[in-house]
C-alpha cells in the first residue's frame, strides 16, 4: 500500500465482525474500527502477511471408517491453505489419540496439526 | 419404574450445559437421554473453529467445545444414555412427568422426573419446505448432512456444487467443500442480506472468490438420477422469481442452507403451548414452558448465533429446574405475570412471559430481528412508562440483540413489556 492509500475490510477474530479501516502512514497502518487489540493486529496481519487457521480432518488408520478433526496449533499463512490440505490428506493416524496429541509436525513448515477430537 | 430428579432430553451442548448446572445448584439425580453414539450434538461435526470466545476466551473448534462440556459431565459422575430415542412426555397423576423413551437394549421404557428440561436442538428446512421444482435426483443435500458426510464419514458429497441460502452452515461448507477440492460455483441468497455472520461471508467466501448473489434463488433442479444443473433466479421485493433473469448453472450438488427449525414435536405433544416466530415453547424467565416443571433451552427453544449463548441459556433452565426440584416443586413466589411484546422491527422476544418475583432478579430478554436497521433506537417500555432506551450502530435478522431488565426496572412493571427497535 502507498501512504495516504486505506483498505476496508471485517475483523473476522469473533462474531461481531468489526469493520476496520487500515490506512497507511508515514508512521506505518493506522487501524480504524475495532473495538478490541486483536482487530488492529488482524488489519495490519491482512496487509502484510495474511494467516488462517486451518480445520479439517485425517483417517485414523486402525479405526474403520473413523476420521480425526484436526487443526493447525497456529494460523498458518493464507497461500499455503491448498498445500496444507494436500499434505493432510495423505496423513494417518493410531488411536488412541486425545485433544492436543500432535498428529503432524510443522505443516508447510509453519504450524503443528493437532487433533481436536478424542479416539479411544 | 425408574426415577429421576431431572431428565434432559438431548445430550447436545444444552442438554450437557443444563444437567451441569443442575448439579452444581445441587441436585444429583439427573439422566441425559440422547439419541446418537455419544454425547456433544451438532458440534461433533461442526470441525472448524470459532466456538467459545465468549465462554473460555479462546477459539475452539466444535468437538473441542463439546469435549469441554462432556468432560464436566463426567467429571460430576451425571448419568446419561445415548443410542436412546425419547418417543413422548406425558403429565404424572402426582404432577411430576413421564418420559417414555426406547432403545436396542431396554425396548420402550418409561422414567418418572420431577423436572423435565428439553434441550432437542433444531433441524434444517428441506428441499420439501422450500417448494423447489424438479425431479428428485441425487445430490440434493441439507448443508448439514454433507457436513456429517464429510467430517463424520470421510465422503465427498460432490465436485460442483451450488449452494442455496447463506446461513453459516452454507457458508462453512463452501470453505470446507473448496478445501477438499471440489469446486463451488456460487452461493445463491433469497434476501438481499446474508443470513450469516460476516466474519464467515469474509473467511469462507471471500477467501476463496466465491460469489454470493443476493437477492437470488434456485427456481429449478434438473437432472433425473443426479443433479445435473439448477435454474438460478433473480427474485423482485417481493421476493418473486424474475424468470427473464434466470441463468443455467451446471453442476452436480446442491446444499440447502435455508434456516434452522426447532425440533419441538415432543413439546408439541405434550401439550405445551408454542410461539409461532421462534416455533419453540413459550417460555418465561427462567426458561420455564405454560408446562410447570418442564424448561426449555438451546436451539429447541429458539435458533441461536452462537454456541456459548446456547451454554448460558441452558445453564439458567438448568439451575431453574434444580431450584424447583430443591424447592419441592415449587416456583419463585410471583406477585405478577406479564406478557412481553414485539414493536418495529423486533420479530420475537425470548422469554415471551416475565413472571414479577416477589424478589426479582435481573432479567435479560432476547430478541431478533427482522430487518437491516442503521442506527436504530432500542427501546422498552411498560404502559406509558420507557423502562430503559439505547442506541444501536447496526441491527440484523442473523444476529440476536439482548436488552438488560434490572431488579429496579422490574419493580416499576406493572403491566404488559413492549421491546421495539426502530430507525
Amino acid at each position: 500500500m502507498n501512504i495516504g492509500e486505506k483498505r476496508e475490510m471485517i475483523c473476522i477474530n469473533c462474531p461481531i465482525g468489526c469493520l476496520l479501516t487500515a490506512e497507511m502512514t508515514g508512521e506505518g497502518i493506522k487501524v480504524s474500527g475495532n473495538t478490541c487489540p486483536r482487530g488492529e493486529k488482524y488489519a495490519i496481519a491482512e496487509i502484510t502477511h495474511p494467516t488462517r487457521t486451518l480445520t479439517t480432518t485425517v483417517k485414523v488408520a486402525n479405526r474403520d471408517d473413523t476420521y480425526l478433526p484436526v487443526k493447525t496449533a497456529e494460523p498458518i499463512s493464507k497461500e499455503k491453505l491448498f498445500e496444507a490440505m494436500e499434505t493432510l490428506n495423505s496423513v494417518e493416524v493410531n488411536a488412541p489419540v486425545k485433544i492436543g496429541d500432535v498428529v503432524f509436525s510443522r505443516v508447510c513448515g509453519e504450524a503443528d496439526v493437532v487433533a481436536t477430537g478424542n479416539v479411544d | 419404574m425408574r426415577t429421576c430428579d431431572i431428565a434432559v432430553i438431548g445430550g447436545g451442548p444444552a442438554g450437557m450445559a443444563a444437567a451441569v448446572a443442575a448439579h452444581d445448584a445441587g441436585i444429583k439425580d439427573i439422566l441425559i437421554i440422547e439419541r446418537d453414539e455419544g454425547l456433544g450434538g451438532i458440534l461433533r461435526q461442526c470441525i472448524h473453529n470459532g466456538f467459545g470466545l465468549h465462554r473460555f476466551g479462546e477459539e475452539l473448534t466444535g468437538p473441542e467445545y463439546a469435549d469441554r462440556y462432556k468432560k464436566m459431565v463426567i467429571e460430576r459422575e451425571i448419568p446419561y444414555v445415548v443410542k436412546t430415542m425419547v418417543l413422548d412426555i406425558t403429565k404424572s397423576d402426582g404432577g411430576d412427568h413421564i418420559v417414555t423413551a426406547m432403545n436396542s437394549e431396554s425396548g420402550v421404557f418409561h422414567i418418572n422426573a420431577k423436572a423435565v428440561v428439553l434441550a432437542m436442538g433444531c433441524r434444517e428446512r428441506s428441499r420439501g419446505q422450500l417448494n423447489i421444482p424438479g425431479d428428485r435426483p441425487a445430490g440434493v443435500y441439507s448443508a448439514g448432512t454433507a457436513q456429517r458426510f464429510m467430517n463424520i464419514n470421510g465422503e465427498m458429497p460432490g465436485k460442483n456444487v451450488v449452494i442455496l441460502g447463506s446461513g453459516d452452515i452454507g457458508l462453512i461448507m463452501a470453505r470446507r467443500m473448496t478445501l477438499e477440492g471440489a469446486n463451488v460455483k456460487m452461493v445463491c441468497e433469497l434476501m438481499p442480506y446474508s443470513g450469516g455472520l460476516n466474519r464467515n461471508i469474509v473467511q469462507c467466501l471471500h477467501d476463496f472468490n466465491i460469489p454470493l448473489k443476493l437477492s437470488h434463488t434456485v427456481s429449478k433442479i434438473h437432472g433425473k438420477e443426479r443433479v445435473e444443473g439448477v435454474t438460478v433466479s433473480e427474485v423482485d421485493e417481493h421476493l418473486r422469481v424474475i424468470p427473464e433473469k434466470s441463468e443455467y448453472v451446471e453442476c452436480d450438488t446442491l446444499l440447502l442452507s435455508c434456516g434452522l427449525l426447532p425440533e419441538n414435536e415432543l413439546t408439541k405433544s405434550a401439550g405445551i403451548p408454542l410461539d409461532r416466530i421462534t416455533g419453540g415453547a413459550v417460555v418465561n424467565q427462567n426458561r420455564r414452558t405454560e408446562d410447570k416443571g418442564v424448561y426449555s433451552c438451546g436451539n429447541v427453544l429458539h435458533v441461536h448465533d452462537l454456541v456459548d449463548y446456547v451454554s448460558e441459556e441452558a445453564e439458567l433452565a438448568g439451575r431453574s429446574a434444580a431450584e424447583y426440584v430443591l424447592a419441592g416443586k415449587k416456583e419463585p413466589e410471583c406477585i405478577k405475570t406479564v406478557n412481553v411484546h414485539n414493536a418495529g422491527a423486533v420479530r420475537y422476544t425470548v422469554p415471551q412471559v416475565v413472571d414479577i418475583y416477589k424478589e426479582p432478579k435481573d432479567i435479560k430478554i432476547y430478541f431478533r430481528v427482522g430487518a437491516v436497521l442503521n442506527n436504530a433506537t432500542i427501546t422498552v417500555k411498560c404502559g406509558e412508562k420507557t423502562l430503559l432506551s439505547k442506541k444501536k450502530r447496526k441491527v440484523a435478522p442473523g444476529e440476536m440483540e439482548f436488552v438488560l431488565l434490572t431488579e429496579k426496572m422490574l419493580g416499576e412493571v406493572d403491566s404488559d413489556i413492549i421491546v421495539s427497535a426502530e430507525n
